[in-house]
């Protein structure tokens, strides 16, 4: 039997589901602030509060109290009235209510004034500094009043004035105020992270969120509790007073700092970012994400940023002594890019030369496959090599129990490998020589040219690389974000672009290719490496991803499934495919 | 008719604590009978058959509750003892655990046997220290005669009781809050179902019983389900849903009587007969203005108020699981019966009440929480002399919406805030719009002002 929300019947087959979620299925949304997915139920903020019923002997009978959504099984059979009963599609016909039950009032008139009720209560005790407030724009306390709740308060007593607790944690802070206790929060900390940080204290209408004494909110997910939080009461410092979320553009990536390959939203405004916040994707991150990706962006606008392209200028005679050379010309790209390509070339025609390339497990597929078509093209006889990779500890798994140790089972892992296409990377280069060189052993070598494609967020792990007594080869160049041995020595240097400043695909750790949108432009100066490549081959205009994605996805079986894939069709689009 | 105390038949005796003299007094027989002669399900059958209903203030009926325990668990299964008697005025449970411990623990005996656990946790709230350590003495009692312990008088079951002592909260008393404070939590609480017969303290079945109910379990297996019978008021025959009020109970009387006290009767008196015989009547000579039936949770009786379909006033109806009802009250309660005098002002008494259930609601839910914060908002201005019409308006919204009657909260500690605030505006609203016409300042506003609170 169907299950009827505001009349319209809704087959839900198997699945166990509870009144918010059975009336997602039919279309209809049920307000809710403690309720979450990832989360267990204590249904105490009532703003999901349902009428239900049951249909049986030709009449709905329904229960005389409201109950709450998040907290109720659904059943067979079962009717269910939301507060927005008088919303719902006027074509459908209303099912034979019992009239003693219409008698009261239109169905669901009692869930309304509910939740009506609910709101006015939320808010007797909620400063309303809205303006001053960062939630204000994304807030559910102000979405909700605005479409459930009333207009004006009957409450003419002061408020209660709790002092804020900016100490709570080094990354956030907490606006006692105006919390609402759906302890969202406390529920994260205790059943996600296991840190149980948070807690609850005093009680009634002087409860507070806190830490206890002298255990303050310090875990590597502990920046999810901001996101979770409906409303504007517990804030990221790191975000706190930077922008108004309405001025903020939003768009899907992915983030880069490990191979969780964890789905972000990214926030910016005129090209700056200013905070990533996790995306709902249950074969990766679920609902959440680590503070190392979450403020781990500030790399993309650092001021020690290689900005623009440039040429080594070697002094004119082999004895000069003049010291300001060797000098850095800064050119402009077309100049570089065919000087590069005329030396490649050079080099592509006497074989005994040798060449190598190092590529990053930083590039996107896209990338590493067009650098390494366009190297090849050049110089044939050009070794490849798999770039430094970033590896940090263990693999850290939550929720830990309090001795600090996982706990199965695991329900968010912050990968030791941080960088995000190790794998993708590798199927490029199997692709191109069959196997999988590690770059350490190549800086080992001398050679008579190298190419290093990096874009390293930190410059540390380019210099751990590279051996004690290493010396720049006649040709040496660079693409990466900052500078390092590397980057001083190069003949030819480029700066490389972000993850956020690019479009493409990466491989996370369990194999999942997932493509990104382009989240911000690049510095003015700087070409992604992509179309850096694409002028090596000579080929006319703007590098398209989506162009090179079908031609690896042609050239590559194992990344067949790329080629078959539609290019996104809005930038919010993300495709998703197992390798 | 005068009635023989069966209850407190021992309280008056010398070292009536002590196991020696409770079993001079035939104690612990009925166990030794019970574990000898009869069957777990047996038992549960003599406490259903008797009618008892929990006197903790809902009044469920006990072998009923019993009977909810999955059939063949593998355990363990438990059963709580809810000492945590906190509502205001109450104290026939201190009465018994400080005078007559091994009445309550041969009935939390008899009960583990009939539930078949193995260990029963004795939550006592913290404010009874005596009782506390009472009770411990006569555990440990227990536990030297070898009544507790492994292979029990040969019989082969075995029981622990465990003490333990709240914090000081009046949620610990609502049965799963008592649960969440034993495991070690903040007593907010759970949601039901699943009720804790079926998933109750470390997520096993638990069974929570009030002191007093157990009491009665000792008394109905020595003196047989008929005795029990006899006493109190059998069902009312046109109310199909009504399962009668039998057996003794612990009235306690307190406010303006003249002899605050504890006396036990058959379920039914009337208000009028315990107050005016028993309670000695209305202090200084003053009458009645209101009586609380049974906690101030239950809601207000106005003593000059006729009753409708009945002769009489709300101060003639009988005090049995039905009566209150009659009179818009939520229920007996813990039959705690309050008297207020025609002297007292009824904001004070409706601020002292939003007080206590301002800083007694748990915080868990939104219509709990904010609710009884600003009714006494609201009734602290009225104090001040300050209060509009609109407001009596607004608190008998507030007090309707918040319980788990309407459906807005978790536990029914909200409908207990609601009730005394719409039953006293509602019989005396007349006296609110007087003292909102004359801007009456109370007579107390200074000397009960908050100074602190735990």
């Amino acid at each position: 039997m169907p299950v009827y929300v505001n009349d319209k019947p809704v087959e839900l087959g198997s699945q166990r589901w509870n009144c918010i979620q059975a009336a997602q299925q039919a279309g209809v949304f049920i307000p809710h602030y403690c309720w979450h997915e990832a989360l267990s139920v204590v249904a105490s903020c009532r703003m999901c509060l349902v009428e239900i019923g049951e249909w049986k002997d030709g009449k709905v009978v329904m229960q005389p109290k409201v109950v709450p959504g998040c907290q109720t099984p659904v059943k067979d059979g079962m009717v269910i009235v939301t507060g927005e009963y008088d919303r719902r599609d006027p074509t459908l016909p209303p099912l034979p209510y019992d009239p003693a039950y219409l008698q009261a009032g239109p169905p669901g008139s009692r869930a309304k004034k509910a939740q009506a009720d609910t709101l006015e209560a939320l808010l007797l005790n909620h400063p309303l500094d809205c303006p001053v407030c960062d939630k204000a724009g994304e807030c559910l306390l102000q979405d909700y009043s605005f479409r459930y709740g009333r207009s004006t308060s009957r409450m003419i007593d002061p408020k209660n004035t709790p002092p804020n607790k900016p100490h709570i944690s080094s990354k956030i802070t907490l606006f006692t105020d105006r919390c609402i206790m759906c302890t969202r929060c406390v529920r994260f900390t205790r059943e996600i992270s296991g840190t149980g940080e948070l807690c609850v204290v005093r009680r009634g209408h002087h409860e507070e969120i806190d830490v206890f004494p002298g255990r303050p909110l310090e875990n590597k997910l502990a920046g999810n509790v901001v996101d979770l939080c409906p409303v504007g009461a517990l804030g990221s410092k790191d975000f706190l007073y930077k922008q108004r979320v309405w001025y903020l553009h939003t768009r899907d990536s992915i983030c880069s700092r490990c191979s969780s390959g964890c789905n972000i939203y990214v926030d910016s405004n005129k090209d700056i970012v200013y905070r990533l916040r996790p995306r709902y994707n249950p074969q990766v991150n679920g609902h959440f994400m680590c503070d190392d990706g979450r403020y781990g962006y500030h790399f993309t606008h650092a001021a020690e940023r290689i900005r623009r392209a440039g040429l080594l200028q070697q002094p004119s005679t082999s004895a000069s002594n003049d010291p300001d050379y060797p000098m850095r010309r800064w050119l402009a790209w077309p100049h570089l890019v065919s000087r590069l390509r005329q030396s490649l070339q050079s080099l592509g025609q006497q074989p005994q030369r040798r060449v190598a390339v190092i590529l990053s497990p930083f590039l996107t597929v896209e990338e590493a496959f067009l650098l390494a078509k366009a190297l090849r093209s050049l110089a044939p006889q050009a070794q490849l090599a798999l770039g430094p990779v970033p590896v940090v500890g263990d693999d850290d798994r939550y929720p830990k129990d309090v001795h600090g140790r996982p706990v199965e089972p695991t329900r968010f892992i912050i990968r030791a490998e941080k960088c995000p296409n190790r794998r993708g990377v590798e199927t490029v280069l199997r692709y191109w020589t069959g196997q999988v060189t590690p770059a350490e052993e190549l800086l080992r070598q001398s050679w008579d040219a190298l190419w290093f494609a990096g874009g390293y967020p930190e410059a540390a792990v380019v210099e751990a690389a590279l051996p004690s007594h290493w010396s720049a080869p006649p040709l040496l160049v660079v693409q990466d974000l900052f500078p390092s041995p590397l980057t001083e020595a190069a003949t030819f240097l480029f700066p490389a672009t972000s993850s956020f400043e690019k479009e493409g695909t990466f491989i996370n750790a369990m194999g999942i290719a997932q493509t990104f949108p382009r989240a911000v432009r690049p510095l003015i100066d700087a070409r992604s490496e992509l179309q850096l490549a694409h002028e090596l081959l000579e080929r006319p205009g703007l590098v398209q991803a989506a162009a090179v994605r079908r031609e690896l996805g042609r050239a590559i079986p194992e990344l067949a499934h790329l080629a078959t894939i539609d290019p996104p069709a809005a930038p919010e689009r993300i495709e998703l495919a197992t390798v | 008719m005068s009635y023989e105390p069966v209850l407190l038949a021992r309280i008056d005796k010398p070292n009536s604590q002590r196991l020696e003299g409770y079993r001079q007094d035939g104690g612990y027989e009925a166990f030794a009978r019970v574990l000898r002669e009869l069957k777990p399900e047996e038992v549960v059958a003599r406490v259903k058959e008797s009618g008892l209903r929990g006197r903790g203030g809902a009044g469920f009926p006990t072998g009923v509750k019993w009977t909810f325990v999955p059939k063949g668990h593998p355990g363990p299964i438990y059963l709580a003892v809810n000492a945590d008697e906190s509502e205001p005025c109450t104290y026939n449970n201190r009465i018994l655990m400080e005078k007559d411990p091994h009445q309550v623990l041969e009935g939390v005996l008899i009960s583990s046997y009939a539930i078949q656990a193995r260990v029963a946790y004795f939550y006592i709230r913290y404010e009874y220290g005596e009782a506390y350590r009472t009770l411990q003495a006569a555990i440990d009692e227990l536990y030297q005669a070898g009544l507790l312990g492994r292979n029990i008088l040969n019989s082969g079951f075995d029981l622990d009781v465990v003490l333990h002592r709240g914090a000081g909260a009046y949620i610990c008393g609502e049965e799963t809050g008592l649960i969440e404070s034993l495991e070690g939590k903040r007593a907010w609480p759970r949601i039901k179902p699943p009720f804790p017969a079926v998933e109750g303290a470390f997520r096993k079945p638990t069974i929570v019983n009030n002191v007093e109910t157990l009491a009665c379990v000792t008394q109905i297996l020595r003196r047989g389900v008929e005795w029990f019978r006899s006493l109190g008021v059998p069902p009312d025959p046109k109310n199909p849903r009504d399962l009668g009020s039998f057996g003794p109970k612990l009235y306690t009387l307190a406010g303006h009587v003249n002899e605050p006290k504890c006396v036990e009767l058959p379920l039914g008196v009337t208000v009028r007969e315990l107050v005016e015989k028993h309670g000695g009547g209305v202090w200084k000579g003053r009458k009645a203005k209101a009586v609380n039936p049974g906690g101030i949770s239950m809601g207000f009786l106005r003593c000059d108020l006729p009753l409708k379909n009945a002769e009489g006033t709300e101060y003639d109806i009988p005090l049995d699981f039905n009566g209150p009802l009659r009179a818009g009250c939520l229920g007996l309660g813990t039959a705690a019966v309050t008297v207020i005098d025609d002297q007292t002002s009824m904001i004070d008494v409706v601020h002292n009440v939003c007080q206590f259930f301002s800083h007694e609601s748990c915080g868990q839910c939104t219509p709990c929480r904010e609710g009884t914060g600003w009714m006494l908002k609201i009734m602290e201005r009225f104090r001040h002399g300050r209060g509009r019409r609109e407001d009596l308006d607004i608190l008998l919204d507030v007090a309707e919406r918040i319980g788990i009657i309407p459906g807005t909260t978790i536990c029914g500690l909200a409908d207990g805030a609601g009730w005394p605030v719409k039953t006293a505006i509602r019989k005396f609203r007349e006296e609110f719009e007087q003292a909102i016409r004359d801007a009456t300042v109370s007579r107390y506003v200074r000397t009960l002002e908050t100074v602190a609170a735990h």
